[in-house]
């Protein structure tokens, strides 16, 4: 039985708040707006805890990085059924710089450190879309990645992976240990119920510092400014094909 | 008369006043100390962490599985058997009872925010969780005997089986303590006869706390509950009422026809049947409250996001001054009829709530009378202008 799994979640503003761009462009308004789980976490964390179910692993870890209020997140996790929690305190400059390479080296030096076969992540956040942490941390590691997992399946000290991919499917198998990140359609995550809210108000989540594990913070990416999509234009109705075709050419789209 | 105010500017309520506005109601809903009474309200507006917890996930899951079926459930009056089940395995449907006995085993607070979240998405899915942990699981967790409790409360808290509450009968409602549905011993059982009337779940229920009077001579204190398991030999159900509200949600009558239970079936002691009704009621309140102020906050959603949305002469609505004084007669004449069909309602009970009488259709009817023909709102802008002119 594999041991440890380790699953990242991200606190990200929530899927149905209307996001505003802030008036000195520098970002997004985040002050008094609803945050939760990263959707593809969630996804990940249900199949680290159906994996624990199945006792095809032994202890389910859901690790986040950033300021206090991802302990919120992380209980989340436990209250989902993950076992303990590990918060790496980021904040102030640091996490507003907080990109997947920062991210990726502390869940590489977390793995090391808990001695994990198996690390599950949301395949993007839907915040930053960078869809980058699974497969830097991978490299860091030098672990094979199984990356848009709609299927996962371990088999003995493999784990078998089935990837959407622009194609259609790829099914590949891979040696533990290994990153896998999750995709929409690799399950439906549980809501959490009341005694498994109880019980994960007694689960450990412990704290560290990018620095207890030798991690440096300084970003490679500066953000030099953040706008508004641009409005959508209205349409223009035309009376005939031939219309739209002369529009079209002069569009220069044909 | 109707207490109407208008919205001049209208400010979507902030999340800490929502939260106190919610703390200060479920305070008084419950009327005696919530543990931390002594404290301020704004204390109280910060829920514990556990209890915010389940308030989320409460709220996610009426966001996402009740209140886009909720119009359909009303419309076809489906009993939401599959949102049930799964409330029971949330540990929704016994939010009270010990883990022990198969419940969340959390407390009162938790319940009424389940309550409140769920009505929220869909009412009916609200009034069948509270009748299921108020009305039924109450009085047998607080009167039952640990065989009781094993036999009548763990089947009941997974969702697979809901239970209901008999008290009101057609000729007592609000006076219960003159119950004349009758219970006597014969042998080793209890002989129920008499009708139950307006029994929500009934026609979903696998239980039912029933009060019966096995004691005329002794007035109130001659009533005593029992457990009544459904269906039973003796027991029929009148026909579902069809009502105005709540639709998912089946209504009827318990109609007992020399129905025998066994003699264990006798909850608490003979003659407590009052008390324990009237602590399953003052419980049961809380989850009442809750329900409507989840449905007051999904009446205020549904009316702020509209009032944002829909434009009118060129603006949305919202920003509107609403409150400019017009046409009299039909603004207090359409008010008085609402009003007036309000309390129609409120003198029939139970008979104003469904469409044996038509009390129900002109509530229904009179409340378009605010609306066509000239909003209130317009009827008032026009009374304004009118009385501006007299002064030029």
């Amino acid at each position: 039985m594999t041991a440890r799994v380790l699953v990242g979640v991200k606190r990200v503003i929530d899927y149905a708040v209307k996001i505003r761009v802030k008036p000195d462009n520098t970002g997004v308004v985040t002050d008094g707006v609803k945050h939760s789980m990263n959707p593809f976490c969630e996804i990940a964390v249900e199949e680290a805890v159906r994996l624990k179910e199945k006792k095809l692993v032994q202890e389910v870890v859901a690790v986040s990085c950033g300021p206090q209020q991802v302990q919120e997140t992380i209980r989340t996790a436990l209250a989902m059924g993950a076992d303990r929690g590990i918060h790496v305190e980021v904040s102030g400059k640091d996490y507003d710089s907080l990109g997947p390479l920062q991210v990726s080296k502390i869940l590489a030096a977390l793995a090391k450190k808990e001695e994990a076969s198996l690390i599950i992540l949301g395949k993007q956040a839907i915040d930053d879309d960078c869809n980058q942490t699974g497969q830097m941390t991978a490299a860091l590691l030098d672990w094979p990645q199984g990356t848009f997992a709609s299927e996962l399946v371990i088999e003995g000290d493999k784990v078998k992976v089935v990837r959407e991919i622009d194609g259609g499917l790829e099914t590949i198998k891979l040696n533990m240990p290994v990153v896998v990140t999750a995709d929409l359609r690799l399950n439906t995550p549980r809501y959490a119920t009341l005694p498994n809210i109880m019980k994960a108000k007694k689960k450990k989540i412990a704290n560290m510092k990018p620095g207890d594990l030798g991690v440096d913070m300084t970003s490679r990416v500066e953000v030099l400014r953040v706008d508004e999509p641009p409005q959508r234009q209205a349409g223009v109705k035309v009376e005939s094909v031939e219309d739209l075709v002369s529009k079209l050419k002069e569009a220069g789209r044909i | 008369m109707l207490p109407y105010t208008p919205r001049r500017g209208t400010k979507k309520i902030g999340p800490n006043m929502a939260a106190l506005f919610k703390a200060r109601k479920v305070c008084s809903a419950l009327g005696i100390a919530v543990g931390c009474a002594t404290r301020s309200l704004t204390q109280l507006a910060a829920l514990p962490e556990l209890h915010q917890m389940l308030r989320q996930t409460c709220r996610d899951y009426a966001d996402k599985e009740l209140a886009p079926i909720a119009g359909q459930l009303d419309k076809t009056h489906t009993f939401p058997a599959k949102q049930i089940r799964e409330l029971g395995a949330m540990g929704v449907m016994a939010v009270e009872v010990p883990e022990s006995l198969g419940g969340a085993g959390m407390d009162y607070l938790a319940y009424s925010l389940a309550v409140e979240e769920l009505s929220r998405g869909c009412a009916s899915t609200g009034v069948i969780v509270s009748v299921n942990n108020s009305l039924y699981l109450g009085p047998v967790l607080k009167f039952g005997t640990d065989e009781q409790k094993k036999q009548w409360i763990t089947p009941f808290t997974t969702g697979e089986r809901v239970g209901c509450f008999a008290l009101s009968e057609p000729g007592n409602g609000s006076d219960a303590g003159a119950a004349s549905t009758m219970a006597r011993q014969e042998g080793d059982c209890w002989v129920l006869n008499g009708t139950k009337a307006w029994i929500t779940n009934s026609y979903d229920a696998s239980a039912a706390v029933v009060l019966a009077t096995t004691d005329k001579t002794l007035k109130h204190k001659g009533i005593s509950a029992f457990l009544l398991p459904m269906p039973h030999p003796g027991l029929s159900l009148g026909k579902r009422e069809d009502k105005l509200g709540i639709r998912a949600s089946s209504t009827a009558n318990l109609i007992l026809d020399d129905c025998r239970i066994p003699h264990g079936n006798l909850l608490g002691q003979c003659g407590m049947g009052f008390k324990i009704a009237m602590q399953t009621l003052d419980s049961g309140r809380i989850g009442i409250a809750s329900q409507a102020l989840g449905i007051a906050q999904a009446s205020l959603d549904c009316a702020a996001d509209y009032a944002h949305k829909r434009s009118a002469f060129g603006a949305p609505i919202a920003k509107m001054q609403a409150i400019q004084e017009a046409a009299m007669a039909k603004l207090s004449a359409s008010e008085a009829a609402t009003f007036v069909s309000h309390q129609a309602i409120q003198v029939l009970g139970g008979m104003g709530y469904v469409t044996d009488m038509p009390a129900e259709r002109h509530y229904r009817d009179a409340r378009i009378t605010e609306i066509y023909e000239g909003t209130s709102e317009i009827q008032r802008l026009v009374i304004a202008n009118q009385v501006l002119k007299e002064y030029q």
